[in-house]
């Protein structure tokens, strides 16, 4: 084995028993658990018995008070009038410990083994990809993989549903969408909406072999109406707007008393001089020389502190979701930190603050 | 038949938007365009989805270099789908309890949403968030203060990084108001309220005549590259 290997091994065995030490040698539960509420969902069908479409109240709502059907207990409540469900949302091991210390045996939070194997998945997914900062490796490999099916799989779900589903089949076909996932669809059918799903099916005809020049046809039909929209869309929206916006007055007057604003004079004149400039430098058909190439000198300087504060802005953004990851990390995997103290019950937070002021008054 | 008609398709559709864009009456058709263009895109990702089939179930029959992580990838893909397209686990709309599939397919608790948050979400980030070093690493490597430009641009960056965190304060905290000014954290606001909307809206003005000659050179089948080679 190799003295580079060795010492790496040794650091991921020495990181791995850590782990399983932070993991399970903790008083309420091992770390990374993830806790939830169990919230009951009632529902019941408070129609009359004439009526076709049912109508559907929460049985614990205030509206409910007014049917009599809901004032038996929701057991008694025949089945096809009723429908039930838990709904489980986030929440913290401190509020668990709280109810659990006044009544344990109706306590509506409980440990999520589901969500608490999420946690740990999406922590070593995380590790997995940091890993390639060393170097490439089977792990990160193995993430990579993940990210690419996930993500293909993902966009299709979303297209699916909120553009296929409602756009498509809804237009095409509402009764039948009605019946299984839009339920409350009212419209009748629009069959122009033909024209996108052959050229739909046309564009998967890139899949065959023999058929893929066809694929062309929704291709071009795409690519003519985007340039189409973009035309008007980019002059009216980016040119007209931008210019509108950079005639303005290059000496200011304060409107409450009437005085010279000498900043926001010399804040509009650098703007007006900076569009200017720039657009100078980005015009190629006359050579920059002379007063041309002065005036795109400056139009480069502009640019030049548009691009550092874009270079700053990506960088600063990249550096918060690494931030965000690394206090994922520590707070809801490793529990190393709790900054918005959710582990702690909220009597021991009003508790610590107010030792905590009492020692700094 | 396999150029003439995609070019004809092409000026079709684009110059109908633009036409109806002056007519009031026909405004509205810019916005059904519009959703012709998200049903092909949504297809669009089906195809993806297919491609992405069809190239992984290739290389897992060849048994080439790296098949195994094939196998993973089409898990993850198969299993991201059944539970989006299935709302597995997904409860019912309130309005419709009575409806199996009546609920979000985001709905939190769901398989879907579960995948979401615990997959693609740490994924993703994750992923972005390594660019901090490799933006970092390239910069160190490729920036040079060699010229008055490259001075401008460093400059800028490293004002904007600074002036956006707590080390603002503590470089130029200790002015007094009369130079407050010069603090980093509203020299950084001038920078961005001034020079930069000067240099982005020339940027702007630029970008739009360039998509508008783009959008013309493709419409009068000036420009036919999207079509790809080979004879029609």
């Amino acid at each position: 084995m190799k003295k580079e290997t060795l010492i790496w091994t040794i650091v991921m065995l020495l990181g791995a028993v850590v782990l399983v030490l932070n993991a399970t040698l903790r008083q309420h539960g091992p770390a990374g658990s993830a806790y939830v509420e169990a919230v009951p969902q009632r529902f019941v069908d408070v129609s009359d018995p004439g009526e076709i479409e049912p109508y559907w109240i929460s049985y614990d709502s205030e509206e409910a008070l007014d049917y009599e059907i809901c004032a038996q207990p929701f057991a008694d409540i025949p089945a096809e009038k009723r429908e039930d469900w838990i709904r489980y949302d986030q929440a913290t091991l401190g509020k668990y410990l709280e109810e659990e210390a006044i009544n344990p045996a109706r306590n509506p939070y409980q440990f999520s083994l589901s969500r608490t194997i999420g946690i740990w998945i999406a922590a070593f997914f995380t590790l997995f990809i940091f890993s390639f900062l060393y170097k490439d490796n089977p792990f990160y490999k193995i993430a990579e993989s993940c990210v690419v099916g996930v993500t293909a799989a993902y966009w299709m779900v979303v297209g699916f549903w909120d553009v296929i589903v409602p756009n498509l089949l809804g237009k095409l076909f509402p009764e039948w969408v009605k019946l299984w996932a839009i339920p409350g669809l009212e419209e009748p059918p629009n069959y122009w909406y033909a024209v996108p799903l052959v050229l739909g099916i046309l564009l998967l005809m890139r899949l065959s072999p023999k058929g893929a020049w066809i694929s062309r046809w929704p291709l071009a039909f795409v690519i003519g109406t985007t340039a189409g929209m973009r035309l008007t869309g980019f002059l009216h929206a980016d040119f007209l707007s931008q210019i509108r916006n950079t005639v303005i007055p290059v000496i200011v007057f304060d409107p409450t008393n009437g005085s010279f604003d000498w900043w926001a004079s010399l804040s509009n004149i650098i703007i007006v001089v900076g569009v200017l400039s720039a657009l100078v430098y980005f015009f190629f058909s006359i050579e920059h020389k002379g007063v041309v190439g002065k005036t795109a000198k400056l139009g480069i300087w502009f640019l030049m502190v548009t691009f550092g504060a874009a270079f700053g802005y990506t960088v600063m953004g990249r550096i918060a979701l690494f931030a965000i990851r690394l206090e994922f990390l520590f707070d809801d995997w490793l529990w190393l930190i709790d900054p918005i103290q959710r582990r702690v019950p909220i009597e021991e937070v009003a508790l610590l603050w107010s030792s905590l002021s009492a020692g700094f008054i | 038949m396999k150029r003439t008609i995609p070019l004809f398709l092409t000026a079709i559709g684009g110059f109908v938007l633009i036409i109806a864009y002056y007519i009031p009456h026909t405004q509205g058709w810019g916005e059904v365009a519009a959703i012709w263009f998200d049903i092909l895109a949504a297809i669009a990702f089906l195809l993806g989805g297919g491609n992405l089939m069809k190239i992984h179930l290739k290389k897992i029959s060849d048994h080439k270099a790296g098949w195994a992580y094939s196998v993973i990838t089409i898990i993850a893909f198969l299993a991201t789908l059944t539970a989006g397209l299935g709302k597995v686990f997904s409860p019912p709309s309130m309005q419709y309890p009575d409806m199996a599939w009546s609920g979000s397919y985001r709905e939190i608790g769901s398989a879907f949403w579960w995948l979401f948050e615990y997959a693609f979400k740490p994924l993703t980030a994750t992923m972005f968030s390594m660019l901090a070093f490799y933006v970092a690493s390239a910069a160190f490597r490729a920036f040079r203060a060699k010229n008055f430009e490259a001075i401008l641009l460093l400059g800028t960056a490293f004002i904007i990084l600074l002036g956006r965190t707590a080390a603002a304060n503590w470089v130029t905290g200790w002015l007094p108001e009369s130079w407050a000014g010069l603090k980093l954290e509203n020299v950084t606001v001038t920078i961005m309220q001034v020079f930069n909307t000067a240099g982005n809206r020339a940027i702007m003005i630029g970008i739009a005549l360039g998509v508008a000659a783009t959008s013309l050179k493709v419409l009068l089948g000036v420009d036919r590259s999207y079509l790809g080679g080979g004879k029609g």
